[in-house]
């Protein structure tokens, strides 16, 4: 087990660049997730540590040593791939054993026919059977042993592709979108099953996935990517809860959290919808600033709103039942922005086309400046509630 | 045409059961009828022809003709001339079959990892396989010429001296398979890197990082092992294309010096054609189809069979 560490990581394809001097250390035995969407970079940085892809610049430690000029295998990392990468001609043992075999034998002491001239062969496989048996006990496949890939199912071949990545024991395990080409009951089953795996092996992860569910559920840090730049890192918590970035605020989160239309206003107050957050920000007057507010931070008005809220009106779309909770779609106001809440099922839920009053938890928006960054608001102490007008919305505000 | 159709599909309305199978049972013969019909006069009724001339003494031209039963296959076992060509033909498969096989791997492998001037590479490799192979025997006898060839001044430059190439018994074989080699080649190349292209490149990627470190090891722990099918498929291919070599034969040697390049068909060839045997020529017809449908039979069965990964 190591520690991973990057430094200054460029890359580029021809013209196109795609990683722009990434930092970051990921610790001895933890499982960090490189989350973002297509072509942000993140594949290309898990095969920078792997050895596949070579680096423009920068730097690239396992355990505190460099490793730049080791080729894959000498860096001592398993990797899983998406496609499962497994060898259609061998068995799963044999599979399982070739990281061993490979390192433990000669070529010629490989080679069919010739292989049986070696009296080296005859005393290393056992042990290498042993270990590979050992491996598929801890993933339960050991009834698996004697097929081949194709007679597997998905979630099967995933774990003879774990199997192979644990059987080296490695410095760490690279996984690069192992759940992707499982079905959604497969994933949520795999996800537990590969967070158990982690906690019972103590191994350092490095787990690059698109979705952002993956990185919540499994991760101790996720490091939100970008264009080739890594916008925060950080544990899920910090992410869901303090968004450094509009792009982390709208990956992170389903339903995706909402954006509304807010603004500056004198003394460095945020109006949103007519009212005013406890908070103020520094800049002028007049500046638009994007607020964030997830949909459970929002609640459907009672007869009697809570001072630390504010109403605003809307009207109910459409809404998806999950059992549970209720996925409402509102317009709000007459500018009809669209806005997604989550309610808790109950009785009392509105009907499509009815006018609803929204609440909004003041501590629940999120703001974000016109560079899509992070704002972060002083709260006013004690501030007074200050209601700037209450209905209709969407007017310019006067104090 | 479409009136018959639509009777038909009313009257199966009506009446259920046997006679609508009936009619849609007729329906399929007549559309199997066209292809059958091909196939019988085109491949059937010859072989049936072939077969039934085999078992008499019919010579081109002769008036009358008598059943003879198993005269001509008796000869045959005996004849020197047939048991040389049969021998001669087997040394050829066993001197072509590698050497495409193998060359066709090699130059695939290696064409494969060009990226821009991979097609300059395919094109130049694939020529013999789409030019006439009887022009290009003209042209490889002009080369092997001892005496005005450049291959024979090449090796006299080199101090070697003259090489009969196509008049010495001992070489004639070998050079015939050099040609044949050459003719296959292009075409085992562009199987093998169909092959090679089907390969993931993630297991390329997984061996590298499992400790397949060097380009042989690669070769032998999963690009040869892949392969597999495609082998198959090139040994069997290749070996009835030898099988059935003739035109170099008739139109570099014919058959010479003194019998020792004289290959099954040409032998046939002979028989029939040159001797007017026209049964015996049949019966030899014969014989080479049972060994061509024995390689067939083991490409069917093989490729189905074995080698095959999903």
């Amino acid at each position: 087990m190591a520690s991973v560490e990057l430094s200054g990581i460029s890359k580029a394809f021809g013209d196109t660049s795609v990683l722009n001097g990434i930092d970051l250390s990921i610790r001895d035995g933890e499982f960090l997730t490189l989350v973002g969407p297509s072509g942000c970079g993140k594949s290309t940085l898990i095969r920078i540590i792997a050895g596949l892809e070579a680096q423009d610049q920068g730097s690239v430690a396992l355990g505190g040593t460099p490793v730049d000029g080791l080729r894959p295998h000498e860096r001592r990392v398993a990797m899983v791939f998406q496609s499962y990468a497994l060898y259609p001609h061998m068995t799963v043992r044999e599979n399982i054993g070739l990281p061993l075999v490979l390192s433990r034998l000669r070529l010629w002491e490989r080679v069919p026919v010739l292989r049986l001239l070696s009296r080296r062969r005859r005393r290393i496989m056992p042990e290498v059977d042993q270990e590979v048996e050992a491996t598929a006990r801890q993933l339960h496949i050991e009834e698996l042993l004697d097929r081949r890939p194709a007679q597997l199912s998905g979630g099967q071949r995933q774990r003879v592709a774990l199997g192979r990545a644990m059987v080296r024991k490695p410095r760490a395990f690279l996984m690069d979108e192992p759940l992707s080409n499982l079905d959604a009951k497969l994933r949520v089953h795999m996800r537990s099953e590969l967070a158990e795996l982690h906690k019972r092996l103590g191994a350092t992860f490095v787990y690059v996935t698109h979705d952002q569910v993956e990185a919540m559920t499994m991760s101790d840090r996720i490091a939100m990517m970008d264009a080739g730049r890594i916008l925060q890192l950080g544990t899920p918590s910090e992410l869901y809860e303090r968004p450094a970035n509009v792009k982390v605020a709208s990956f992170i989160g389903s339903p995706a959290i909402n954006f509304l239309p807010g603004r500056v206003v004198d003394g460095g107050a945020v109006e949103l919808f007519g009212h005013l957050l406890p908070t103020t920000v520094d800049l002028p007057a007049g500046s638009p600033l994007g607020i964030g507010v997830r949909p459970e931070a929002i609640s459907l008005t009672g007869p009697d709103p809570s001072p630390a809220s504010f109403a605003v009106s809307a009207t109910l779309l459409r809404k998806e039942n999950l059992g549970p909770e209720f996925i409402l779609h509102l317009a709000v106001g007459d500018a009809r922005i669209p806005v997604v809440a989550r309610i808790a099922a109950g009785p009392t839920l509105p009907e499509v086309d009815e006018r609803v009053g929204l609440m909004i938890s003041r501590t629940g928006c999120h703001l974000f400046g016109p560079d899509g960054n992070r704002i972060e608001a002083r709260p006013v102490d004690s501030a007074p509630l200050r209601s700037v007008r209450a209905f209709p919305v969407g007017e310019r505000v006067s104090q | 045409m479409t009136g018959t159709l639509t009777a038909t599909g009313k009257a199966g309305r009506r009446v259920k059961g046997g006679r609508q199978a009936f009619i849609e049972q007729l329906m399929g013969v007549g559309f199997a009828f066209p292809a059958f019909l091909l196939l019988a006069v085109i491949t059937i009724a010859p072989l049936i022809a072939l077969v039934v001339l085999s078992f008499t003494d019919y010579e081109l031209g002769a008036t009358d003709t008598a059943v003879v039963g198993l005269a001509n296959y008796n000869k045959a076992l005996a004849d020197p001339v047939f048991r040389r060509a049969l021998r001669n033909t087997f040394l050829y498969v066993a001197l072509v079959l590698p050497g495409a096989v193998l060359l066709g791997l090699f130059v695939a492998v290696l064409v494969q990892s060009r990226t821009r001037t991979r097609w300059i590479y395919q094109v130049i490799y694939f020529l013999p396989v789409t030019s006439t192979l009887i022009a290009m025997a003209t042209v490889w006898q002009a080369l092997l010429h001892p005496r005005l060839g450049p291959v024979g001044a090449t090796l006299r430059l080199l101090g070697v001296g003259e090489v009969a190439f196509l008049s010495e018994p001992s070489l004639v074989l070998p050079t015939l398979a050099v040609i044949g080699i050459w003719q296959l080649l292009g075409f085992n190349m562009v199987l093998f890197m169909a092959g090679l292209s089907a390969i993931p490149r993630d297991l390329y990627e997984a061996a590298e990082i499992d400790g397949c470190t060097g380009a042989l090891d690669r070769f032998v722990t999963i690009t040869l092992p892949l392969l597999g099918p495609t082998t198959m498929f090139v040994i069997v291919t290749t070996s009835i294309t030898a099988f059935k070599v003739f035109d170099t034969v008739a139109v570099m040697t014919r058959g010479g010096p003194a019998g020792s390049s004289e290959v099954l068909l040409y032998t046939i060839y002979l028989e029939a054609f040159q001797y007017f045997h026209t049964a015996y020529g049949a019966a030899l017809t014969v014989i080479f189809l049972l060994f061509v449908l024995v390689f067939s039979g083991a490409q069917a069965f093989v490729l189905e069979r074995r080698v095959h990964y999903g």
